[in-house]
């Protein structure tokens, strides 16, 4: 079977849905990934010091959620990436299902498109499947989102049973938010280590 | 875990070390020269051993780790520093401690014609990246330049890597 057949089509608005995935953002400590993944969570979290968010390094965004997840194991982790992103340290979900971190959700904003440098095809739209893959991977607790209505069972699964949580959401090719973020890395973490060493 | 293991003498001395600076996540992988110093971060109940698809994915833990006041390392043959690069973005660029431990292939007595271009790669692609490099070439070399590493990493906000010649770990057999 094609497995671009098994891919739900995109009705999601990206604007909206980290609001109603995460309705009490302060509660988690977020990783984003570069682009447009960081300009929705900025946006979702007020450009807050439980989100560092990444400008560069593809890929980085799952495994630094695992240093987080593991290091502060009491703590909801999220990591909001992209497809593209994704694809680039796909390996990392291994390494996650090997680890088994039992408080980090993935979520990835799947717009089958390279948005940041113009919009270029990606490989989510001809066929490629992250939720297959991330269940391959060894990840058992999977899902995929298409559709507004699904968002309230999305956002339940991203804390139910323990374990890390790998949700897709097909999001319509719109731009992400225009939240304008810190995008100086070094004062990004200070930010998120003093608030986080505080707090104690 | 038996005593007869090649490097069982050195590596109990580096963890020891390590674990004892706080160092809780050894991220590695599998490489002759770390086998030993990973088993024992896997028994040990204050370290954990993380293993990684690619190398780079250890950068990034090690840093998430940082952001909540942890400390990792990245256990690596030469080979692998190849995959670093972009992430290593985060040493220089994010003020990320990084800390890296690096078994060497393609250098002394090296016989595999394969591992020659990143052995040699290894110090200029850490340089142009801004990690500091302590190298291992005698036993006697291995506490002061842990504790240098570890001194650089864990109080002088650089990012750093201790470098275990083949000179010191002994050349592959082909």
């Amino acid at each position: 079977m094609n497995t671009l057949s098994l891919l739900p089509k995109a009705n999601l608005d990206r604007r909206q849905l980290l609001a109603q995935l995460f309705f009490n953002p302060a509660d988690w400590l977020f990783v984003s990934g570069l682009a447009g993944a960081s300009k929705d969570a900025a946006a979702l979290t007020d450009d807050g010091a439980n989100l560092f968010s990444m400008a560069g390094t593809m890929g980085a965004a799952v495994p630094m959620g695992l240093g987080l997840a593991l290091s502060a194991s009491a703590r909801n982790v999220a990591v909001i990436t992209g497809d593209g992103e994704m694809l680039m340290g796909i390996g990392a979900l291994a390494t996650v299902a090997s680890a088994r971190p039992n408080k980090l959700a993935m979520v990835c904003l799947d717009n089958a498109m390279h948005g940041e440098t113009g919009g270029q095809t990606g490989h989510t739209a001809r066929g490629t499947n992250l939720e297959l893959i991330a269940r391959g991977a060894g990840i058992d607790e999977t899902m995929t989102i298409s559709e507004p209505e699904q968002i309230a069972d999305a956002a339940k699964f991203l804390v139910q049973s323990p374990g890390p949580k790998f949700l897709v959401c097909r999001v319509m090719p719109t731009a992400p938010s225009t939240y304008k973020r810190n995008m100086n890395p070094l004062e990004c973490r200070m930010r998120f280590r003093q608030a986080f060493l505080s707090a104690g | 875990m038996t005593d007869d293991h090649p490097h069982a003498e050195w590596s109990g001395v580096m963890f020891a070390m390590l674990r004892d600076a706080g160092i809780k996540l050894f991220c590695y992988i599998p490489d002759a020269g770390n086998d030993r110093l990973v088993s024992l971060a896997e028994a040990d109940n204050e370290t954990r051993a993380v293993l990684l698809t690619s190398e780079e994915e250890g950068l990034a833990v090690c840093a998430g780790a940082d952001l909540v006041g942890e400390r990792g390392i990245l256990c690596m043959q030469s080979s692998g520093v190849g995959n670093c690069p972009n992430y290593l973005s985060l040493a220089g660029g994010g003020g990320f401690p990084l800390l890296m431990m690096i078994t060497m292939r393609g250098d002394y007595g090296e016989q595999n014609p394969w591992q020659y271009p990143m052995g040699k790669a290894v110090e200029p692609i850490l340089e142009a990246l801004d990690v500091l490099t302590f190298k291992v070439q005698h036993r006697d070399d291995l506490e002061k330049s842990t504790l240098a590493v570890l001194n650089a990493t864990s109080k002088g906000a650089q990012s750093g890597a201790i470098i275990l010649s083949q000179k010191f770990l002994g050349a592959k057999r082909f």
